[in-house]
């Protein structure tokens, strides 16, 4: 499925300083049973969003109207866990477009990146300078620009780079679809599979 | 001079379509496992392309996530897990697609049987839209887990678009010790190096340990590769692995059999191959292991302490917040500590080979009163030879019961849920917060465990049940 096109982006963002977050905090199993990409955004952070009973945790992050924004600023190593698809659904049906962690789980990078969610990954030090500024203020914007692979913190001006390849950063920036690009080459992947012994 | 190849470079390289400059590498697939729980959507895309499936006779689809493992000859009385399993069923007839729904006796976890009929050989590359796919790197095959995107693109075009991962050897020497299995050498090498530390590589384990392990061993160390971070883990064939999957169903035969063997011969690290990132271990050090926190690399020895804040990598903050949740302090000892819930199963542990050493251990004992027991089987396959070998006449014996096929309680998509605040002992692969139902508590540990903690209600060293048995 082609998806938004992403170039910059300036927003506001949402920061969850917990390492390892894993994807069954970012969508528990018991909510991937549709069999449509819908609706996903209501039961993300599921069980550290709501209690038992449904009611909002005060304390957390998402239940606190002074953060909000399309940016979610995550710790070390997240996304951890399973390949299911349905943790960057949540993500980007609740309204994120871009992740910025200091390390990204690998499946979870990919489906990013494949859904049209930007992980952007940063150093240890930017990712507590980023956590310290939206502590003291949560109205600090992020600037996010894919085609000089940049996010800079707009209150002090500081900003590092972020690494992506050359393909998928055309695709996202295009809003091109990977399964297009193999069907363009289906002749030479046919080929390809007569080659194949089993 | 030509460079020494590693074993997953020659797997990975013998599979590139097509080479994409400072972008991903295009990879054919030769098998593609499906399951009811992250194809719907996959299926819909190609509705919505208008096109079919590539090659159906390289896809396998079985229900396993969100099935029962009670009564499967009734209805699946949630109206949701229904329609998932009623979606998968009639998506894999559309697209002549091989399907093992329930009540199907080739029935069972997509990674327990994938291997069980020959599907998985070596050489391979094998993808499903599940992480713990990397066990079938247990063959020497090209295992991985893939988002739905990829699933759809694997029907569509039998290829996936991936940037070749770099390589890891993690070298376990010499023996391990009586009562030590290979989900403690798992358990262990996992606590080493936390469980991001293998990510952006594809491990090759080596060393003693895994040549004089079994297929289910090698399966379950595999399996686990995902919970240090890696993209796969993979273990050169062997007489071991060639044995095992000689005469299966989906096995060449004959003559092909012959010819494939020449290549499956070939396929190994050759000397001098260099590593991005090469780790050894002393397997006689490793001790039963189990988890105390809310991930897999949150694991110690089954007799050590709970390590204090100031001994551990990473955040202090998250380190407390895990252990606040398992309502356990830092310097705790795990022995002793009482246990609600015990699940024997999952694509980690749900093998035959786990039923063995779970009967080992109750045999000529009785289930603690205040545990709640399941065991599940990964397969029918698994279930019969639980039955046939005379494990479940030891295990009812015992007071306890086999449940059906499934991936029951490892992630809890079923009923098999651990309720709020219990704490449980499970063989499967994920402690996370709420993995197995919301606000339940997992200590991960190796079937021996799981059967030390049934019978005994609490944490306990398996080694004390089993030398009274020597003696």
């Amino acid at each position: 499925m082609a998806y938004d096109k992403f170039s910059t982006l300036t927003s506001t963002a949402v920061p969850l300083p917990i390492e390892n977050v894993d994807t069954d905090q970012i969508i528990p199993a018991r909510f991937l049973k549709a069999t449509e990409r819908m609706g996903f955004g209501d039961n993300l952070f599921r069980d550290w969003r709501y209690n038992q009973d449904n009611t909002p945790k005060a304390d957390f992050i998402l239940n606190d109207s002074k953060y909000n924004g399309k940016i979610l600023v995550g710790g070390h190593n997240f996304g951890s866990g399973s390949s299911r698809e349905h943790a960057a659904w949540a993500v980007y049906d609740y309204g994120f477009r871009v992740v910025v962690s200091s390390f990204f789980a690998d499946i979870f990078r990919g489906n990013c990146l494949n859904i049209g969610v930007l992980p952007v990954q940063v150093s240890a030090d930017f990712l507590q300078k980023i956590f310290d500024v939206l502590e003291k203020d949560p109205k600090i914007e992020l600037k996010v620009n894919l085609p000089e692979q940049k996010i800079t913190l707009l209150a002090t001006g500081e900003s590092e780079s972020f690494d992506i390849n050359d393909y998928k950063k055309n695709n996202m920036t295009n809003g091109f679809d990977d399964i297009d690009y193999l069907l363009n080459i289906k002749k030479d992947i046919q080929e390809f599979a007569k080659t194949r012994p089993f | 001079m030509s460079a020494k190849k590693t074993l997953f470079d020659k797997v990975w390289d013998s599979h590139v379509v097509h080479q994409i400059e400072n972008g991903p590498d295009v990879l054919f697939i030769d098998r593609h496992m499906v399951h009811e729980v992250t194809s719907p959507v996959a299926f819909l895309g190609l509705k919505n392309r208008g096109i079919g499936v590539l090659h159906p006779e390289k896809t396998f689809a079985t229900a396993d996530h969100n099935t029962p493992t009670t009564n499967q000859h009734l209805p699946v009385a949630d109206p949701l897990s229904a329609n998932q399993l009623k979606m998968l069923e009639e998506n894999a007839n559309e697209h002549g697609i091989s399907y093992w729904g329930l009540g199907h006796e080739k029935n069972g976890i997509v990674h327990v049987v994938g291997p069980e009929y020959g599907i998985t050989v070596p050489g391979a590359t094998i993808v499903c839209g599940d992480s713990h796919t990397s066990t079938h790197g247990a063959f020497g095959a090209i295992a991985f887990g893939i988002g739905t995107s990829e699933v759809e693109m694997v029907l569509a075009t039998e290829c996936i678009m991936q940037p070749k991962a770099k390589r890891m050897r993690i070298n376990v020497t010499g023996e391990l010790q009586f009562g030590v299995t290979s989900k403690d050498v798992a358990l262990f090498i996992i606590s080493q190096l936390t469980t991001s530390g293998a990510t952006g590589y594809f491990v090759e384990y080596a060393g003693d340990v895994f040549k004089s392990m079994t297929m289910e061993g090698r399966m379950t160390v595999c399996n686990l590769s995902i919970e240090m971070g890696a993209r796969g883990g993979m273990i050169a064939p062997d007489e071991t692995t060639f044995h095992y999957i000689k005469d299966r169903e989906f096995t060449p035969k004959g003559a092909a059999w012959d010819k494939a063997m020449e290549y499956w011969q070939t396929l190994y690290t050759e000397p001098g191959a260099i590593f991005d990132k090469e780790l050894t271990f002393d397997g006689s050090l490793i001790e039963p292991m189990i988890t105390y926190g809310t991930n897999p690399g949150m694991g110690m020895g089954i007799s050590k302490d709970i390590p204090t804040s100031d001994m551990v990598q990473g955040g202090a903050s998250t380190y407390k917040k895990s252990l606040q949740y398992m309502k356990f302090g830092e310097g705790d000892s795990m022995i002793g500590k009482p246990i609600d819930f015990v699940f024997l199963g999952s694509c980690t542990n749900g093998r035959i080979e786990d039923f063995r050493a779970f009967a080992s251990i109750v045999k000529g004992r009785k289930k603690a009163d205040n545990v709640t027991v399941w065991l599940v089987p990964g397969s029918h396959k698994v279930e019969k030879a639980i039955k046939e070998e005379g494990i479940l006449a030891i295990i009812n014996e015992a007071g306890f019961e086999l449940r059906e096929p499934g991936c029951s309680a490892c992630l809890a998509m079923n009923d098999d849920k651990v309720p709020p605040g219990k704490l449980a002992v499970s063989t499967s692969n994920r402690n996370f917060e709420g993995r197995q139902g919301p606000g339940s508590r997992t200590l991960l540990a190796s079937p021996l465990v799981a059967a030390a903690a049934a019978v005994t209600g609490k944490v306990t060293d398996p080694r004390e049940l089993m030398q009274k048995e020597m003696a």
